[in-house]
């Protein structure tokens, strides 16, 4: 049995820092490729298309109004835009509110039955005859220049989607820094794969289509509450073309307490997983590049190996802790307290002791990198500790959940 | 379709590492086995040089006996093999053969004490302890922390610990003098056994009572 352990302990290591060897490598590939888009969406348009904004909303009262302004300034011609917002079936004010931008040329109102978010979208794009459609969360804002950043991508004809960088809009509390820094890391992350053409999800926030994906593929699906992961998937495997405008950010709001949050992450864990699980044509076959050879593999090993390592981490640090008890209630702390003198003899020289300590400082310098790009600059907050200290023993409690809820096919709620 | 060079490279750079870490892990595991068996060695040379001042011993006087008579490394050197019990990266069969040494230096130096008290009427502050590793002993994990305090308390007290089902000819010669059950742990305070876990008191106590006796 302990062989087996560290066999588990060794393979969760390895796979670890495969991924962060070859992230960097991928980085040190993508660095020229950065600096030449920078240059070229600073250029002006030549040609602006047509884009419609779909707004699905389900009791957004307080937000749904900034989300609709946001749009409604971005600085785009304003002929060019349209905005599609849908209220599904909400129980507070949001029609109301919806309503009250209705005098608004560019703006339509829908109103359905609750039905879920993928009924909301697909009841919008019925009517949609633009060159683009995106659809934008009630819960997200987009900055002026946002549209800006993402409609050059379009004049090549091979991309069927560009998605956003997506931002944490006015973190308050520890747990929306944490996010913060997550997110952070999501936009490097989302950087690498779209150079990697191995994009997995097109997030609600602001991804922008080409409209014709819609009625090439057919609208949105249930997809175990995450329509925007399975239509992401669907482009992939009919090797449609997504990339990623690193510059083009979206700000949104992120749960600020742990159930809401955690609520959300087993929803986005258990629809990765199950969608990789519909998918799994998709898995080891060189037809579909990096994201059916290496990307979705590796997502779902490092739902089980994070679990693993965590646990493994846990029980150590438990079982240390009762040596000590054992050893405090034995003897107390009577006999005269000094220093013992260092002998480097007592320090873990085990092989796992070292590739732990190379898989923390590789994380921490891609923490770095991808702050540096995310921020434009690298600044040491508190933040960045509190990520490293508590994140990590955040992620496996969903990741417990969605293992549980997958195995025995339970349903996973939105809210 | 899939640039297969940078998984190449990737799982190239990984192996590496992971090589690296091995053959590091290994040699600090070698160069911890070699610092033990060089304390084993000045030990065994302490034992020695006491053992040949003892034999002078028979021609003067037990005034002669300085404070550093007996080695005074043995302690240390037990916290070592005992940190290496849990340590993976280390040989086991060198392990096995450093602790075979280790028990046997503690039995010669027990046998040195003994005559010493004898010869020279010295209160003898020694105590024999039997644990084992093969079977699960909580109380054996506890009466090392016990041990631990009492030798922290009292420096010069001397703790010869052996594990009871360890395959050395010497230590079932000592389990049959003292006549010791197998219900660990077990020690031997003035040659009288006790069994199970005592407490620093009760062990205090013990001595004091078995001194009055003597």
């Amino acid at each position: 049995m302990p062989e087996i352990q560290t066999f588990i302990l060794y393979i969760s290591l390895f796979i670890s820092l495969f991924f962060e060897v070859f992230l960097l490598i991928t980085y040190l590939e993508v660095r020229e490729e950065l600096k030449v888009e920078e240059t070229n969406l600073g250029r002006a348009l030549k040609y602006f298309p047509t884009l419609t904004v779909i707004v699905p909303c389900y009791n957004e009262e307080k937000t749904a109004a900034m989300t609709i302004e946001s749009i409604l300034n971005l600085d785009y011609p304003k002929d060019k835009i349209s905005i599609i917002a849908v209220n599904d079936g909400s129980t507070d004010n949001t029609l109301e509110v919806l309503k009250s931008f209705e005098s608004n040329s560019q703006v339509r109102v829908l109103s359905k039955e609750n039905g879920g978010k993928h009924t909301a979208l697909n009841m919008a794009l019925e009517s949609v005859d633009t060159d683009l459609v995106g659809c934008l969360d009630a819960d997200s804002f987009v900055l002026p220049d946002t549209l800006k950043k993402i409609a050059p991508f379009f004049e090549d004809e091979a991309i069927m989607a560009v998605t956003p960088s997506i931002r944490v809009h006015e973190p308050g509390n520890i747990l929306q820094h944490i996010q913060r820094v997550e997110y952070n890391w999501g936009i490097f992350l989302r950087r690498m794969l779209s150079s990697l053409n191995a994009m997995y999800v097109t997030p609600g926030p602001f991804s922008i289509f080409r409209t014709r994906v819609f009625r090439d593929l057919g609208g949105y699906r249930a997809a175990h509450h995450t329509e925007d992961l399975e239509i992401a998937l669907r482009m992939q495997k009919n090797r449609y073309k997504l990339v990623n405008s690193h510059g083009a950010h979206v700000y949104t709001v992120t749960p600020s307490k742990f159930k809401p949050l955690f609520k959300q992450r087993v929803r986005w864990s258990y629809g990765f997983l199950n969608n990789v699980i519909d998918y799994r044509g998709m898995l080891f076959n060189r037809k579909y590049g990096h994201v059916g050879m290496f990307i979705l593999p590796l997502g779902t090993v490092s739902i089980f190996s994070t679990i693993y390592m965590v646990a493994h981490l846990v029980w150590r640090s438990i079982s240390h802790f009762f040596d000590t008890l054992v050893k405090f209630m034995t003897v107390g702390f009577n006999t005269s307290f000094h220093m013992p003198n260092f002998d480097w003899y007592f320090l873990n020289t085990g092989a796992v002791s070292f590739l732990t300590v190379t898989a923390i400082l590789f994380t921490i310098t891609i923490l770095y990198l991808a702050l540096k790009l995310a921020d434009g600059k690298f600044k040491l907050k508190k933040e960045i500790f509190y990520y490293l200290l508590i994140y990590p023993f955040m992620v496996p409690l969903w990741l417990l959940k969605v293992v549980f809820d997958t195995v025995f096919r339970r349903r996973v709620s939105w809210r | 379709m899939v640039d297969s060079k940078k998984y190449f490279i990737a799982f190239g750079i990984t192996a590496v590492i992971f090589l690296t870490a091995i053959v590091v892990s290994n040699a600090l595991g070698a160069k911890k086995l070699e610092d033990v068996r060089a304390i084993e060695s000045r030990v065994a040379l302490d034992i020695l040089s006491s053992e040949t001042q003892f034999a002078l011993l028979e021609e003067t006087s037990c005034t002669d006996i300085g404070p550093g008579f007996l080695s005074q490394e043995l302690g240390p050197l037990g916290q070592k093999l005992n940190f290496a019990e849990n340590q993976t990266e280390l040989n086991v069969d060198d392990l096995e053969y450093l602790k075979r040494s280790y028990f046997l230096l503690e039995i010669k130096d027990y046998l040195l004490m003994k005559r010493l008290t004898e010869r020279c009427g010295i209160r003898p502050t020694f105590i024999l302890y039997f644990y084992s590793t093969e079977d699960k002993c909580e109380d054996c994990e506890k009466m090392g922390y016990v041990l631990t305090a009492l030798r922290e308390k009292y420096p010069d007290l001397r703790v010869y610990s052996f594990d009871y089902h360890f395959d050395v000819g010497a230590i079932k010669t000592l389990r049959s003098i003292y006549k010791i059950k197998p219900e660990l742990p077990a020690l031997v305070i003035n040659n009288k056994a006790y069994y199970g876990f005592k407490t620093i008191e009760e062990l205090e106590k013990i001595a004091t009572s078995t001194q009055k006796v003597r």
